[in-house]
């Protein structure tokens, strides 16, 4: 239950109701759709219908006859753009293959969906009634789908590359051929990471309105910051001449880390035709045009001893990317291979990367982003193992955790984790589930034909984006620095606004950092206003994705913050006539330690920082920046458990009970915590049971709608149960880490492990995700234990 | 386009327009009234983000046309509730955080708020279902149940310690 508001200097640690709700509960919110500016024109795109094909003609006449239509513009009409779309990671030493990506298609295109065409008029209906009218011929080619087919060989979605590779990407560390012959047994899987949807529920949209050499872009984006940059540079524009606004932005889920062709198109029209344009994405575009996610294919294995003891663990990674190159899509699976040994100690192993071109929506991060991947064939193989090995699940996850004493830990690949301990967030897991009475209720129901399942699943991730001298150019080669900014103003009546280089869409963190502000300046948080989603308000800043907002966001607001509170000090020691080491903030006033009464409110302090009453040598005023880069990232880990049952009969799959424990250091906001987790684990229960992005084998998009794409419901969920340890990170003075991710990035594995453990006794020891009725059923049927009759034996 | 006069009454307030015929309702209530609160999040009625009531009734306002709802009574999220006056329903989802970006909830307070109206007393698992036409990605629906159960004078099956 949430508290309308904690004593001053205890709102952190505090489940404060949120700042962001009062107009978001009443529909006073403000997302790009509820903008308007005067003279606005709408934007609709011609979009391919086919999954790969040149394009023989278009004929725009029609369209542009039609009332209404200010233009209608293809792809050589563009050619004044600085540069084709941008893919931000260039690995030292890797060869990348990156062809161009235009915002409009110039003589092919490569996926359904890939536009082809803009219609530009003044109504929202008038231009997709006119797109219609846009005559495109196409010359079909065979559509790439496959991506083994894809890597084995020709066709190639860009023929000029001669390859359908992307890249190859390696990390290893020790010897895994050593360690697979020092293993007495070995695991072998192939394990397919299907694609999924981000499908955040507010789409993509944006308007542009450019006047008077100035730019001005309202986008549902994840990174205003990255996106201001890459406007300025494609249109050649100085980037203080572009501002970007994300308001209100309905969900991300990584879709909208992103700089897409719709939001260089709208800035590139709203130039030439002079009026604000704005276009907002339909669901049937956002299903088959924005990113997707996961979509690998790797070989895993995994060899240990018969004690239990993990010898070596190799993946190999087919990651198909589909038709391009995003900002980051090859980055992604490599994520994954910064964690691939999990909370174990293994002291060998390699993840071996092969990114793949198909005629397919392209894929980059989405939530999790190459960790829920590394989290699902860690976790199914360890169980597997154990299976082998005739070990609990648990007593074989417990051997081989890195204990907790060797923290900060190197792993076998050089990745130091920051902080953990496994067997505490297990520890608590058991709290809340007894393993030794749920198996004899497993063993009661088989007899009655009732199969049920426990899974478990122990983790740990890498996020907290980043440590630039780690990330970088000269590491693992993204362009970039990944610190965070923030500027802390207090006013002359002492209200307080914080600027954030983040930018939080549904997160809560106005609200944690709020808090976190509230306590070291003595002052309520409703009288801290937090800004972020502007890039003329504030310094420079890096956004939010990597759950880094409050382990790297939160951090440069406490510094910041800190800056603050040490000339506020000083200010008050000459007030006072005392030592500024003698001056403590308590009870809402900066006072002289042992003499509460001698002390200054923060209004106070602010009023001589602006009358310039300030002691000599000191700058009036009272606000201060930093820029904060950490030192490593941040390791959040956990213990989950989920209970299903599996109808044997028709194969569905009913969750009965989840529990999750979780370790993000210690909360700023605990009911933010559990609403992070909640949606997180959903996102991944969704991966293993419902969800997939399906294309036929002409690449045709099966799942183009939200009838076809199925989200999982209210209807087919339970409630949750998580719990909490609190290990600090060494990383942050807060010992914060993030938890954005965390939810999926261990659900899909625990629901998996879940199914397979009630499904044991049938033979059945795998299935692929998504966990469908029709695939449970084929499993059940297809497994030595089913009978002859392809009936079941209770 | 010719265009047809529609008389509109929302959240009390009589409106006469001129509109195409085909325009959906939920688009005469953003574009045309400025009621932005209610939303759109897909194009095949599944996600309930544009959930209005009409004559006290749960609607999708983007499987109606605008002059299909001549003369009825519609209230949408800004009739329900303002900051000084939240809706208990508002006020629920507040206290038990029960929305996260915020696009998703109109539509889930109007549907929540009508349930509650036909089933005072609703189980979890009534709730659930009584949700299932309105999709949300943020919360993973937890605190959403909850905020309905708590407006209800009810808890949920949770257990957190």
């Amino acid at each position: 239950m949430s508290v309308t508001e904690a004593p001053l200097g205890a709102n952190v640690g505090s489940p404060l109701r949120r700042k962001e709700d009062p107009p978001l509960i009443t529909g006073r919110g403000r997302y790009v759709d509820d903008i308007k500016l005067p003279g606005m024109l709408w934007a609709s795109f011609v979009r391919s219908p086919e999954a790969n094909a040149k394009i023989t003609a278009v004929d725009t006449s029609a369209a542009v006859a039609r009332e209404g239509i200010t233009a209608v513009y293809v792809g050589e009409d563009m050619s004044d753009l600085g540069g084709p779309l941008p893919m931000a990671w260039a690995p030292p030493g890797v060869q990348v293959n990156n062809p161009d990506h235009w915002p409009l298609a110039r003589g092919a295109v490569k996926h359904v969906g890939d536009p082809v065409a803009v219609v530009i008029g003044e109504d929202r209906y008038a231009v997709q009634d006119a797109t219609e009218d846009v005559i495109v011929e196409y010359e079909s080619l065979p559509a790439i789908v496959d991506p083994e087919a894809a890597i084995a060989g020709g066709p190639f979605v860009h023929e000029s590359l001669g390859t359908n590779k992307v890249h190859e990407w390696t990390l290893a560390g020790g010897d895994v051929e050593q360690g697979f012959a020092e293993a007495d047994v070995i695991v072998e899987r192939r394990v397919v990471n299907h694609r999924i949807a981000g499908a955040p529920i507010e789409c993509r949209g944006v308007i542009a309105d450019y006047r008077a050499g100035s730019l001005t872009l309202y986008s549902a984006t994840q990174v205003p910051h990255f996106v201001r940059l890459f406007m300025a540079l494609l249109l050649g524009l100085g980037e203080d001449h572009v501002r970007v606004i994300a308001p209100d932005v309905g969900g991300g889920f990584g879709q909208k880390l992103q700089v897409y062709g719709e939001e260089l198109l709208a800035c590139w029209a709203s130039r030439k035709l002079g009026l604000p344009v704005k276009w907002i994405e339909t669901r049937s575009e956002n299903m088959s045009v924005a990113h997707q996610g996961r979509d690998q294919i790797s070989q895993v294995k995994m060899g240990a001893k018969r004690d239990g003891t993990i010898t070596a663990f190799h993946v190999k990674i087919l990651a198909d990317f589909g038709a391009y190159n995003m900002i980051l899509t090859p980055l992604i699976p490599s994520l994954g291979a910064f964690v691939m040994g999990g909370c174990y100690k293994i002291p060998n192993v390699q993840t071996d990367i092969t990114g793949v071109f198909t005629n397919k929506c392209p894929t980059d991060a989405i939530r999790g982003a190459g960790r829920p991947e590394a989290t699902q064939m860690i976790e199914v193989t360890v169980d597997q193992m154990a299976h082998e090995l005739g070990m609990d699940p648990l007593e074989i996850r417990r051997k081989n955790f890195i204990p907790t004493e060797d923290f900060p830990a190197a792993t076998a690949t050089g990745v130091v984790y920051d902080s953990g301990n496994y067997h505490g967030t297990l520890d608590k897991l058991m709290e809340h589930v007894d393993v030794a009475e749920f198996r004899a209720e497993q063993e009661q129901l088989r007899t009655e034909g009732v199969y049920r399942g426990i899974g478990f699943c122990t983790w740990t991730e890498i996020c907290g984006l980043a440590p630039s001298r780690v990330t970088g150019p000269a590491g693992v080669g993204v362009q970039a620095g990944l610190w965070e900014s923030a500027m802390v103003r207090v006013h002359n009546t002492g209200a307080v606004t914080v600027y954030t280089g983040t930018s939080p869409h549904g997160q809560g963190l106005d609200t944690a950092m709020a808090q976190i502000v509230a306590d070291r300046l003595g002052v309520d948080p409703r009288v801290v206003e937090v800004i972020h989603g502007d890039t003329s308000m504030g310094p420079e800043g890096r956004n939010t994705y990597g759950s880094r907002s409050l382990a790297t966001g939160g951090e440069a607001v406490v510094k910041a913050t800190d800056k603050v509170v040490a000339k506020a000090k000083a200010i008050v020691a000459a007030e006072l006539e005392a030592a500024a080491e003698d001056i403590e903030v308590a009870d809402g006033r900066f006072s002289v330690k042992g003499s509460p009464d001698k002390g200054m409110a923060l209004a106070d302090v602010a009023g001589v920082a602006y009358v310039g009453a300030v002691p000599e040598g000191m700058e009036p005023g009272l606000e201060e920046t930093t820029f904060y880069d950490p030192e490593n990232f941040v390791f959040p880990f956990g213990a989950h458990a989920c209970v299903v049952d599996v109808d044997a009969e028709t194969g569905k799959i009913k969750v009965l009970r989840y529990v999750a424990v979780d370790d993000c250091g210690p909360a700023i906001n605990p009911m933010l915590i559990d609403g992070q987790i909640h949606g997180g684990v959903v996102h991944g229960i969704g991966q293993a049971l419902y969800e997939r992005v399906h294309y036929d084998d002409d690449g045709q998009l099966i799942t183009g709608t939200f009838v076809d794409y199925a989200l999982a419901t209210a209807a087919e969920l339970p409630s949750f149960e998580t719990d909490r340890t609190e290990t600090r990170s060494p990383v942050n003075s807060m010992g914060v880490k993030g938890v954005g991710e965390a939810g999926t990035i261990a659900a899909s594995a625990v629901v998996t492990n879940a199914v397979i453990d009630a499904l044991r006794p049938l033979g059945v020891e795998y299935i692929n995700m998504p966990l469908s009725p029709m695939r449970v059923w084929n499993a059940i049927h297809n497994s030595e234990g089913a009978s002859p009759e392809g009936g079941l034996s209770s | 386009m010719s265009t047809v006069n529609v008389r509109l009454n929302v959240n009390g307030v009589e409106h006469s327009l001129d509109l195409e015929p085909r325009l959906l309702l939920v688009h005469a209530l953003r574009d045309q009234l400025g009621l932005t609160g209610t939303h759109v999040g897909c194009d095949t009625s599944n996600c309930g983000a544009c959930t209005i009531h009409m004559n006290g009734e749960a609607v999708k306002s983007c499987t109606i046309l605008a002059v299909q709802a001549e003369d009825a009574e519609l209230v949408t999220i800004e009739g329900l509730g303002t900051e000084d006056n939240l809706h208990p329903m508002q006020e629920a989802f507040w206290n038990n955080h029960g929305l996260q970006c915020g696009y998703c909830t109109p539509g889930m307070i109007m549907a929540s708020a009508a349930l509650l109206t036909e089933n005072p007393n609703p189980t979890e698992h009534e709730v659930r279902h009584a949700l299932e036409g309105n999709l949300c990605r943020c919360t993973g629906y937890h605190n959403i149940v909850k905020s309905v159960l708590d407006a209800a004078g009810q808890s949920s099956s949770e257990v957190t310690a």
